[in-house]
């Protein structure tokens, strides 16, 4: 008992507690409260300002064709960051999204063309497959406790592994996929809307963010999950399972990296056991530059799509101007460190 | 006598070598403010957690309104009407006011939408929270679906607060409300515990404060050494009794353990 009784309280001191504090906001201040109310605007603000320079770089750049372009070459990782974003938003990392999408590819292909199974059960296999990833990645991270980080270091190299053991190392090749199974290359299959050349790829990641947003604002699922990101903890006081949260995410995850498998095979054309070897790490730089919290909890799910396109932009942009692509890779880099320095300064926002 | 709404007898929680309750008894009676004081490691916060379903005792009985209960899990506790206020307020800071106040127990819109595809009755919740802040005078909240972080310490615990007086039907447990809080925000929270229990709620008060204690509470029960030492009537002994009885420096003269 060191605090009792109550120490006197020098009255004056003690109203000015409650009282709001009427100092003069500066602009700054301003820019920080309003970024702390709509994260997203970060990722909006510079995609708007890279879409503006790049246009008056390069004439070419706002046809649409061109920006049509840019949104067939980030539909697979855009999916594969939807994936990403709801990991990270529980505060972990998935280091394994890329192998698991080529893992699955993989299965599907062989399915499909060396076991002769029919094509949409090999699909179907593949998915289910996803999500048995995103059980085991799930199941080390709730049951046994282990960092995510670490958890995902793991089975990155596992999937890598059993992808190279089912594949024999070789590729299935576009002609086998349009001989027996062409419903695998669906998602590359494109249409046109005014000069605008899209794929269902394309479709398809608009519509998984979609489903997203709205299970993650619409639905208790969604708000546990961001209360299980933000503070375990108190999410757990106050009555939610949050192993039961976590596992849920990563089952959910590893489902989404299977439906960017069966779009990374229409996108490429065939099935190559060493492609999109640097896609987990787009991934995340997507999640990253679209606002979302390495921290957890904060952010919006549609961050990540503009994270996605932000990078299809520069890549298009530099482009075309005629840039060598090793800056494409700095411009990147930049805005990586960029937009976690912004997220950290807008959790510094107080009442 | 009334029959005590939630009891507990014999309460014994192990950790390792250490013996956190040693047959700890326990009475709470209809709407009464009960206090729960003692010195720091006298096993106050291993009873609340054992009320309050946070933690399982190895031996003992609890009883509501007269019938065993055993909780798992906090959740057990409150589908049976007991909420805590934790110390930490087991908030979500990014979340809003009203997203906060529903965590674990959402309202679904009815029909096809809610049932199927799970959306939730923003509106209703909303609605929902604002007249529980309302009814507790914390209307100095402008917009109910701003987040718990850009609230201020006592607001938070206002909305705390006013999340177990929403649905804690028959007990709520208050951990230390007033420890991180000013004067004046203090001042805000007691009315409050008065508040909820003229509706006829009884409360739990765990607190280090002894002049809000004595000023709040109806009874007051002493821990020590892990158990009940005893239970005294505020207006019957002053704080320095009440310290000297908890510290062991003084042994309680006439009154019931």
């Amino acid at each position: 008992m060191s605090d009792t009784p109550d120490p006197v309280v020098p009255r004056n001191a003690s109203d000015t507690v409650a009282q709001f504090d009427h100092r003069h906001r500066s602009t700054l201040d301003r820019v920080q409260h309003f970024l702390h109310q709509y994260p997203t605007m970060v990722p909006v603000i510079v995609l708007v300002l890279s879409l503006i320079a790049f246009g008056l770089i390069s004439p070419n750049f706002f046809s649409a064709f061109n920006l049509s372009l840019v949104l067939q070459q980030v539909a697979v990782v855009g999916t594969l960051a939807a994936a990403q974003s709801l990991v990270i938003l529980t505060a972990g990392i998935d280091l394994s999204v890329g192998a698991v999408m080529v893992l699955i590819s993989v299965v599907m292909g062989q399915l499909a063309i060396n076991f002769g199974v029919p094509v949409p059960i090999a699909i179907f296999v593949g998915l289910a497959c996803g999500a048995a990833t995103g059980a085991l990645n799930g199941f080390l991270v709730t049951r046994l406790k282990l960092p995510p980080f670490i958890t995902t270091l793991g089975t990155w190299n596992v999937f890598l592994a059993l992808n190279y053991y089912l594949s024999g190392r070789e590729t299935i090749r576009s002609q086998t996929l349009d001989a027996e199974a062409p419903l695998l290359k669906f998602f590359g299959t494109r249409f046109e809307i005014g000069g605008a050349v899209l794929t269902y790829g394309v479709v398809l990641m608009l519509v998984v963010f979609a489903v997203l947003y709205y299970a993650l604002y619409k639905t208790a699922w969604g708000r546990r999950v961001y209360a299980v990101g933000d503070d375990p903890e108190s999410a757990a006081l106050a009555g939610i399972q949050t192993k039961r949260v976590l596992l849920s995410v990563y089952v959910v995850a590893g489902l989404i990296c299977g439906l960017a498998a069966w779009s990374s095979i229409g996108r490429v054309g065939s099935i190559s056991p060493t492609s999109f070897f640097e896609a987990n790490l787009e991934s995340i730089t997507a999640v990253v530059i679209g606002g979302i919290s390495l921290f957890g909890g904060r952010g919006s799910i549609l961050g990540p799509l503009i994270g996605a396109l932000i990078v299809g932009v520069f890549n298009s942009g530099l482009r075309l101007a005629g840039v060598d692509v090793l800056w494409q890779l700095f411009a990147t880099g930049w805005l990586i460190i960029f937009a976690v320095a912004v997220d950290q300064w807008i959790r510094k926002v107080s009442s | 006598m009334t029959e005590p709404l939630l009891s507990a007898r014999n309460l014994v929680k192990r950790y390792g070598r250490v013996t956190a309750m040693d047959h700890a008894d326990f009475d709470l009676y209809p709407g009464e403010i009960l206090a729960v004081i003692g010195d720091n490691g006298a096993g106050k916060s291993s009873l609340i957690k054992a009320i309050s379903g946070a933690v399982k005792p190895d031996e003992g009985e609890i009883r509501l309104d007269g019938k065993p209960v055993s909780f798992d899990s906090t959740l057990d506790a409150r589908k049976m009407g007991i909420e805590t206020v934790y110390q930490t307020l087991a908030l979500s800071p990014a979340l809003s006011i009203s997203d906060n106040m529903f965590m674990g127990r959402e309202i679904r819109k009815p029909g096809f939408l809610g049932k199927w595809l799970g959306m939730l009755d923003k509106q209703a919740m909303d609605d929902f929270a604002r007249a529980k802040l309302t009814e507790l005078g914390l209307m100095t909240i402008q917009n109910i679906s701003q987040p718990v972080e850009t609230l201020s310490g006592g607001q938070r615990q206002g909305v705390a607060v006013a999340r177990a007086a929403a649905f804690g039907s028959r007990v709520i447990i208050l951990d230390e409300p007033t420890a991180a809080l000013g004067v004046k925000e203090s001042r805000r929270v007691l009315d409050l515990i008065q508040d909820v229990r003229s509706r006829g709620i009884p409360i739990v008060l765990i607190s280090h404060n002894m002049p809000h204690v004595f000023e709040v509470a109806d009874r007051i029960h002493i821990h020590r050494l892990g158990k009940r030492l005893c239970v005294i009537d505020p207006k019957e002994h002053s704080m320095s009794d009440a310290v000297s009885y908890m510290t062991g420096a003084r042994a309680p003269e006439g009154v019931a353990a």
